[in-house]
């Protein structure tokens, strides 16, 4: 299903519709099929105007057997459009899929328009002649189902037809067979009398600027901006991990790019990831570790020992639904305090967050940007929904982005391993190897001006102090707090951060479209925050923060600004519908 | 003749730090910590290139006292760190410095992957058989019955053997010392830094405090030559005050039996020639227990393999060989792209 979801994305941005895709799966590899928890989905929202989101309710659902049907019905708009394999509709498959009558005969279905066709049996005619067996024959009807949708939606096959015959580059049969049965959906789409009156359906251009484009998702556009950033940074990469859900796509695409002087390392376990990553950093390359929730809450000691010795090094989440192992494969956002507070003692770092796929290009530049010049960690948190998802992207000039090169001390005169900069308030980066600059460091207090052990009380207070203000002085290098949509004061601020950005927007600019007003403020830098975000709070009459966790960031707008901040929580595994969004701020609004 | 020093080499005085250095006087760190400073001379190692990384404990405060580049990072977690000083620099030479709590406890993970993967790195763990920074409880080297803070009635667990841990971990250099043997460790050292991959040294320690004596039945002055074997390669396992006791596979068993040259006709002939190469034999070596048998010290196993590093330095020369000059544009541009005009 997420193969030919992928298929589906190419052709129609190929046909110049903007779009955005959603993927929703199942944690277990083969979930048992049939069965509702075992549905594999892939959204996807496309068209002639700038997409968002992954979309709100479906115009169309393709239900490949009665469980599919049985969970992605509640998406589905009334009036919608289903078109299901009416062959997989046998008693024990309604059975599985907990039906207790048959949906296809039992009325509950009228109102909605339905295609009911054996998918099945015509696939297995269509790829007859390449004599496989039944079950690997049955495997083609999903592309016999996406030649049909490329009828109806008039998208180009030959992308596909390309990507099937280097799959199947050496089971050339099988490649011969999943093409006829593409080509036979789409002729049936041609030729036969769909029922319903459901025609081609068309679908123009969407009104995008000029420019070279690609589609992309988030776990590529991240994987690319940290070797950027390690690149305007003139450092080499050192990238440590420990598989885990949704992080692991990060892992696969960075070990392909060893040929851009990416080192990657797979540990142990995540405490040894970070570990690593950590000795990289000591050694004058760019530690980068990544992981989930569940990982990252074992990195939490090593990242005190980077937050004490001031080390560079980029963390990155891909959050998923939790606590504990909760919902590998479903989104949230929901370890924000994780990221800003999660460790023993005082110790503040650096937490960016990402909006979109193709955001995580330009906050892996941005975190990688703040951790050199700083000597510090820095959190990136990203998601599982961006992660997965794809989008169109405008591809950047990389000569137009402004390097940040480290330099690393030489200079053995006056060294001292924690002498700060005046200004950023960073010790020096001296790595071993470097004559004349020898010098011990580690998690024991250190000594203001020597860096020597210290256990001196006021000594104690003053590191701490300066660790803080290091951190906090941060603000001053990042971007002022801009509003994404409406005036910079009226009746609510919309405040949102992360994966939620499609849908806030959309329903900020609906509601704007009918005079409400109301506005989107999209905040980025988590920790330390813009420094002007309290006061553009201050001019909104209500704060709202619609956010996929019980109200993690209104927590921390409420205790830095002492604001009203009110929470739209939702922990459902999936993203914010827009129609979500909306009707929380007309009732705010109407109060 | 004139005999030409060279001009930049060290001595060990300049291996010093100007740190006090907190251990209890009569600790066996300090010997150990000698012997190290000694090591670096001898083999004219440079501060700079130099690189101690350890966990926490006692033996973890090493790193300070050493003029050369030192890491104390957290606990259980060195062999971690020191692999990624390796990923950055291949070419510094690191050495993990960690305790029997540290690397067989918490951090018995990492040790466990360090020698597997044999990244080019030195581990010395200095077991004293207690935690002795938290003041004295059991650890996991301590033999049964062992009475501590934590244990008022005697420890109930078996002990590990760290020698035998690293061997079944695949460690491809395995060896031992004693902190009072001072002409030896330096020996040792020596020999695990030309180990090209993980060098494995297990080093008895005497926590003067809360395990005094605890190695003494076998390192004691007066009973260390029955008590131990010194293990030297190609040479026959002979030990003893009187160099007539040897250790031979006993007939008709597949483990090893100390017998007496000149008694029953065993005749050096029959006693076994040492072979580090030999993993078999490094096997049975590594469990020689007192009292009933001596306690084997030396390199029991060294039989290099290409190391961790030089597989990733492999992996990318093949991987540069076809790149595209880091060009990041053109890495934006992979796979489908189309533009769009006016
Ligand atoms: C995460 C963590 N847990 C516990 C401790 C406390 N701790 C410090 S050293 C140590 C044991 C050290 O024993 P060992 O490695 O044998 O070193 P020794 O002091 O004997 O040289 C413990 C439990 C710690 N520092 N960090
Ligand atoms: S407690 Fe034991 S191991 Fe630690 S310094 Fe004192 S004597 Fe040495
Ligand atoms: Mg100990």
């Amino acid at each position: 299903m997420q193969f030919i979801g992928n298929q589906f994305t190419q052709s129609t941005a190929l046909c110049g519709n903007d779009l955005a895709t959603f993927p929703d799966f199942p944690a277990e590899i083969r979930a048992p099929a049939g069965t509702t928890f075992g549905v594999s989905a892939f959204q996807i929202n496309f068209g002639a105007s700038v997409i968002k989101t992954s979309g709100d309710d479906c115009d169309m659902v393709v239900a490949m057997n009665p469980a599919a049907l049985k969970v992605e019905l509640p998406e589905l708009k009334l009036g919608g459009l289903i078109l299901v394999d009416a062959g997989t509709f046998t008693e024990r498959n309604l059975h599985k899929a907990h039906f207790d009558t048959n949906p296809l005969e039992d009325g509950s279905l009228s109102p909605y328009r339905l295609i009911e066709l054996d998918i099945s049996a015509m696939t297995l005619e269509a790829v007859k002649e390449f004599g496989l067996g039944k079950k690997e024959a049955l495997r083609c009807k999903n592309m016999w189902t996406l030649g049909l949708v490329y009828w109806m939606y008039d998208r180009d096959r030959q992308v596909t037809i390309d990507w099937l015959n280097e799959k199947f580059a050496n089971l050339p049969d099988l490649a011969a067979a999943n093409i006829a049965a593409l080509n036979a959906g789409h002729a049936f789409g041609e030729t036969a009398e769909i029922p319903d009156g459901v025609h081609g359906f068309s679908i123009g251009k969407a009104n995008i600027a000029p420019g070279e484009y690609r589609t992309v998702t988030g776990a590529e556009a991240l994987s690319w901006g940290l070797v950027a950033g390690a690149k305007l940074a003139g450092l080499k990469m050192t990238f440590c991990s420990y598989p885990i859900t949704p992080a692991s796509s990060l892992l696969h695409t960075l070990s392909n790019l060893m040929d851009y002087d990416v080192v990657t390392f797979q540990a142990e376990d995540e405490i040894a990831a970070v570990c690593t990553a950590i000795g990289a950093s000591y050694a004058g390359s760019l530690g980068i570790t990544s992981s989930s929730g569940p990982g990252i809450a074992l990195k939490a000691e090593a990242m005190g020992l980077a937050i004490s010795a001031e080390l560079p090094l980029i963390v990155v989440n891909s959050q998923r639904a939790g606590p504990s192992t909760g919902m590998p494969t479903k989104t949230e956002q929901s370890d924000l305090h994780q990221a800003v507070f999660g460790r023993n003692a005082d110790s503040p770092l650096v937490v960016v967050a990402s909006r979109s796929p193709s955001d995580c290009f330009y906050v892996a530049i941005e975190t990688i940007r703040l951790a050199v010049k700083y000597m510090t960690p820095a959190i990136l948190l990203t998601d599982g929904y961006i992660g997965n998802a794809a989008e169109l992207w405008l591809i950047p000039d990389f000569d137009s982005f402004e390097s940040f090169p480290v330099e690393f001390r030489i200079d053995p005169e006056g060294y001292q391993p924690f002498l700060r900069d005046e200004k950023t308030l960073a010790r020096p980066w001296a790595t071993p190897g470097t004559p004349g600059l020898e010098h011990r460091i580690g998690g024991l207090e250190k000594d203001f001006d020597t860096g020597h052990i210290s256990y001196d009380s006021a000594n104690h207070q003053r590191m701490t102090e300066i660790r803080a203000a290091k951190i906090n002085g941060i603000a001053d290098d990042i971007p002022l707090q801009t509003v994404e949509e409406g005036d910079g004061k009226g009746e609510l601020a919309v405040v949102g951060w992360g994966s939620t950005y499609g849908p806030i927007n959309r329903a900020v600019s609906a509601l704007r479209d009918e005079g409400k007003k109301v506005s989107h403020i999209h905040i980025r830098h988590i920790w330390p925050l813009p420094k002007n975000l309290g006061d553009l709070l201050e001019g909104f009459d209500q704060v709202l923060v619609p956010e996929l966790n019980k109200g993690q960031l209104s927590t921390l707008l409420r205790s830095q600004y002492l604001t009203d901040a009110q929470t739209l929580s939702k922990v459902s595994g999936q993203p914010f519908k827009i129609s979500e969004i909306e009707a929380a701020i007309r009732d705010r609004l109407e109060k | 003749m004139n005999v030409v020093t060279p001009l930049n080499k060290l001595t060990p005085a300049d291996f010093a730090t100007d740190q006090e250095v907190r251990w209890c006087p009569g600790c066996g760190d300090y010997a150990i910590l000698k012997a190290m400073q000694r090591t670096l001379a001898d083999i004219g190692a440079t501060k700079e290139n130099t690189v101690f990384v350890s966990g926490i404990g006692c033996a973890a405060r090493f790193p300070y006292y050493m003029a050369t580049y030192g890491f104390h990072t957290i606990h259980g977690r060195a062999p971690a760190v020191g692999t990624g000083i390796k990923l950055a620099n291949p070419d510094l030479d690191v050495w993990v410095i960690t305790g029997d709590g540290d690397a067989l406890s918490i951090g018995g993970n990492h040790l466990l992957h360090v020698l597997r993967r044999n990244v080019n790195l030195q581990v010395l763990l200095f077991n004293n058989e207690t935690y002795g920074l938290t003041k004295g409880q059991y650890s996991p080297t301590s033999r049964a019955g062992t009475r501590s803070p934590s244990t008022p009635m005697g420890s109930i667990e078996n002990p590990v053997s760290a020698v035998a841990l690293a061997l079944g971990a695949g460690a491809r250099f395995v060896a031992r010392s004693v902190d009072t043997m001072q002409k030896h460790l330096p020996v040792i050292f020596k020999r695990a830094h030309d180990h090209n991959g993980t060098s494995f040294v297990e080093i008895f320690q005497n926590c003067i405090v809360y395990n005094d004596e605890v190695f003494a039945e076998f390192t004691a002055k007066d009973v260390a030559d029955d008590a131990e074997i010194i293990l030297e390669h190609g040479q026959p396992l002979i030990f003893g005050k009187q160099k007539n006791q040897g250790l031979r596979v006993k007939p008709g068993f597949i483990e090893l039996e100390t017998v007496i040259i000149g008694e029953d006709g065993v005749t050096e002939e029959d006693i076994l020639v040492h072979d580090e190469t030999n993993r078999a034999l490094a096997g049975m070596l590594a469990l020689l227990e007192p009292p009933s048998m001596p306690v084997a010290i030396g390199v029991l196993y060294c039989d290099p393999r290409p190391s961790y590093d030089d597989g990733v330095k492999d992996h990318m020369d093949e991987a540069l060989k076809h790149s595209s000059g880091h060009d990041i544009n053109a890495l934006l541009r992979r796979g489908h792209t189309w533009t769009i005009t006016d």
